[in-house]
């Protein structure tokens, strides 16, 4: 789960880590009441979306007046902002986050994230602040101090000096620093963080080491403990599709292709994405209906995929294990007749009562193209949607 | 031999009194020389009782001393589920198979620390488990679309591992072990550790591996095949048409930062001489040429 830089802002202050004041703000007078309630002759003004490279998009600007701080936040609010984290169709901005102004002398990068080969989290610390770090660690790697850390001892100070230094921090601020880096790292594990990033992190004029800039995602898996965290999903930021589909307990996300699919497990859900491109058609999602899918279930997942308007055949992929093919055969005939099924619908099924899932198919009266093994089901499907997108 | 179980092993259910412990451990018993198998379910509110005969003890440290268990099978809920791990690498068994999903990475990085230096080998979380065909299945899969023979298979999957077998047996391949190491990020056995188990197994004749996008475990195991295995390996790998910085399904498939892609996991495998397939429907046809 995702957070607002804010949002992430207020989480961190928690924990001790300095971070320049400022104010939430969902409309202009909010925005001008931030300035004036802040004072100080500078403003940052930051649109707050969940998607990264906002500055280059121009939706982190700095005012120099209140009236210019009116302006950019007519100009930001409800703009369609792009970045190459959002796809060329953008994400509208509804949130701003006021924030004071500071005198910055330096800028530099960290983060932290689980590191799976070492299976610890791993903390990266780099003088290449501000800048897009999937560049610097493509280019030049060097430059990334990394460290990882002992998930019962924690940082360590010693360890913690050693990588600020390498950094690049000065002296002075080294300190500071390395306590900044220790309480972003407890707020790291306390929250069940995925991913931490204070890029960057400045050392402002008068040596002092404060968070720019922050962004926290949470490992799903553990927000049952995180009831607060989970309160602050904006839902404004995410698919609407891909909400709906979590409320059904489904796994779906969507494509740019025509063919739907239906599948059970994960992996075989990517397979069959993999498998329809390879034959030359065009995926229009991943679902994965999971292994105790009911009827209802599987007419919720139909009903997901039917949203699409550029749909043209759907691909049901089943391999039973748990999952019977008679309960997914009988889901598939209540969602046709639920939901008038106006595209080819090819269905594949083995495993666990096969035969019987495919015998209620037959029986149903229903125009279901029939596939022997995933090969015939692919092939068929793209053919599907290619006869149904030429009529 | 078979890697890891056979019908020696001796297996205790943990959770073996909620619904799906219940289930699995049913269908286990009923598979091959599951009854002799399945001696011992834990549960720390009920020692004492029994499921369908097979007796429950408060912890797995007493269900090993009475039975002489070696290897448990984890059903507990998530929030649980790294403890009886955790409890099951202190009473050290061989062999831990978690099968439960959504278990916090923070709870994981724990356990996978405590575990340094334990000789108790975890498979999971998230995983199907692990079968060695016609001699005792440990997990959720369906039994009968294997049978016994000289092809391991690995993967991070569940239903696209028993695909997998089902394409082995059109060819008339039948497994020596089939295992499923889980899709999150954070787990036990990686590709890696169980090819070197078939390495030196001598009822394996060559190695089925599928993989996904995410991490970098199939590229280590590569390298580690390009040095070692005196074995055919083929492969495929899921997920080349998956879009950057989405998790598909398993917590652990995800492409981040550029990292963990198909194309990228293909490539090194094939540079490392693993014979892969872009066409997940010719798994089977694959090995078989390569046992030519």
């Amino acid at each position: 789960m995702k957070i607002h830089e804010y949002q992430a802002k207020v989480i961190l202050r928690q924990y001790g880590v300095a971070t320049l004041p400022g104010i939430a703000c969902f409309n202009v007078n909010e925005a001008v009441q931030a300035a004036q309630d802040l004072g100080g002759d500078t403003w940052a003004v930051k649109a707050q979306i969940y998607a990264g490279g906002r500055g280059k998009g121009g939706g982190v600007k700095v005012a120099k007046s209140v009236d210019q701080v009116r302006e950019l936040a007519e100009n930001m609010l409800g703009m369609r902002l792009v970045t190459h984290q959002t796809g060329p169709e953008g994400q509208i901005v509804r949130r701003l986050f006021v924030e004071a102004g500071a005198d910055i002398a330096d800028e530099y990068y960290v983060g932290m994230v689980v590191d799976r080969a070492s299976q610890r989290v791993c903390l990266m610390v780099s003088a290449e602040g501000g800048v897009d770090i999937e560049q610097v660690a493509a280019e030049t790697p060097e430059k990334i101090h990394k460290l990882l850390i002992d998930p019962i001892a924690g940082l360590r100070d010693d360890e913690l000096l050693d990588i600020v230094a390498k950094a690049g921090i000065p002296d002075v601020a080294r300190s500071e620093a390395a306590k900044l880096l220790k309480s972003l790292y407890q707020a790291f594990d306390e929250t069940d963080a995925s991913l931490a990033e204070i890029n960057p992190l400045v050392l402002t004029a008068d040596n002092h080491i404060l968070a720019l800039d922050a962004k926290i995602n949470f490992d799903d898996n553990a927000l049952f403990r995180h009831p607060e965290i989970i309160a602050l999903r904006d839902l404004d930021e995410e698919d609407p599709v891909e909400v709906e589909a979590s409320e059904h307990d489904l796994s779906y996300i969507p494509l740019d292709g025509n063919i739907g699919c239906l599948v059970n497990g994960a992996g075989l859900a990517m397979a069959t994405m993999d498998i329809i491109k390879l034959y030359g058609g065009n995926p229009a999602n991943f679902l994965d209906v999971g292994g105790g899918a009911t009827a209802d279930k599987v007419t919720e997942a139909f009903k997901l995929m039917l949203k699409n308007p550029k749909l043209e055949a759907i691909l049901v992929n089943i391999f039973g294990g748990i999952m019977r093919c008679d309960v997914i055969a009988e889901g598939v005939v209540q969602a046709a007749r639920e939901v008038q099924l106006a595209v080819p619908l090819v269905v594949r099924l083995e495993g666990t009562n096969v035969k019987l899932g495919k015998q209620i198919l037959a029986e149903s009266g229903l125009s279901v193209i029939a596939a022997e093994n995933m090969a015939d089901a692919a092939q068929k499907a793209v053919d599907a949607a290619k006869g149904n997108s030429l009529s | 031999m078979s890697i890891l179980i056979d019908r020696n092993s001796r297996v205790i259910t943990q959770g073996i009194t909620g619904k799906t412990g219940q289930f699995h451990t049913r269908m286990c018993r009923e598979y091959a020389y599951g009854q002799q198998c399945f001696v011992a379910g834990v549960n720390p509110r009920k020692p004492g009782e029994d499921f369908e005969g097979i007796p429950i003890y408060g912890t797995v440290k007493e269900a090993k001393e009475a039975t002489g268990a070696n290897v448990s099978v984890i059903y507990v809920p998530p929030q649980f589920a790294a403890s009886a791990i955790d409890e099951a690498v202190e009473a050290d068994l061989d062999l831990v198979i978690c099968i439960t999903e959504g278990i916090p990475v923070r709870d994981m990085i724990r356990t996978r620390y405590k575990m340094e230096g334990r000789r108790t080998r975890l498979i999971g979380p998230n995983c199907p488990g692990i079968i060695t065909p016609d001699e005792i299945k440990i997990g959720i899969m369906p039994g009968y679309i294997h049978k016994k023979g000289r092809i391991g298979v690995v993967s991070r999957s569940g239903t696209l591992t028993y695909e997998a077998v089902a394409q082995l047996m059109e060819q008339g391949l039948g497994q020596s072990t089939c295992i499923g190491i889980g899709g999150d990020p954070v787990n036990g056995l990686k590709h890696l550790d169980v090819l070197q188990l078939f390495n030196e197994d001598e009822e394996t004749d060559a190695v089925l591996m599928v993989g996904e996008i995410g991490g970098t475990d199939e590229e280590a195991c590569a390298h580690w095949v390009k040095e070692h295995m005196r074995k055919p390996v083929v492969g495929f790998i899921a997920g080349v048409t998956a879009p950057p910085g989405k998790r598909m399904g398993h917590a652990g498939a995800i492409i981040s930062g550029g990292k963990g892609t198909a194309q990228e996991k293909l490539a090194v495998m094939e540079a490392c001489g693993i014979q892969v397939t872009r066409n997940p429907a010719e798994m089977g046809k694959l090995l078989k040429s390569a046992l030519n």
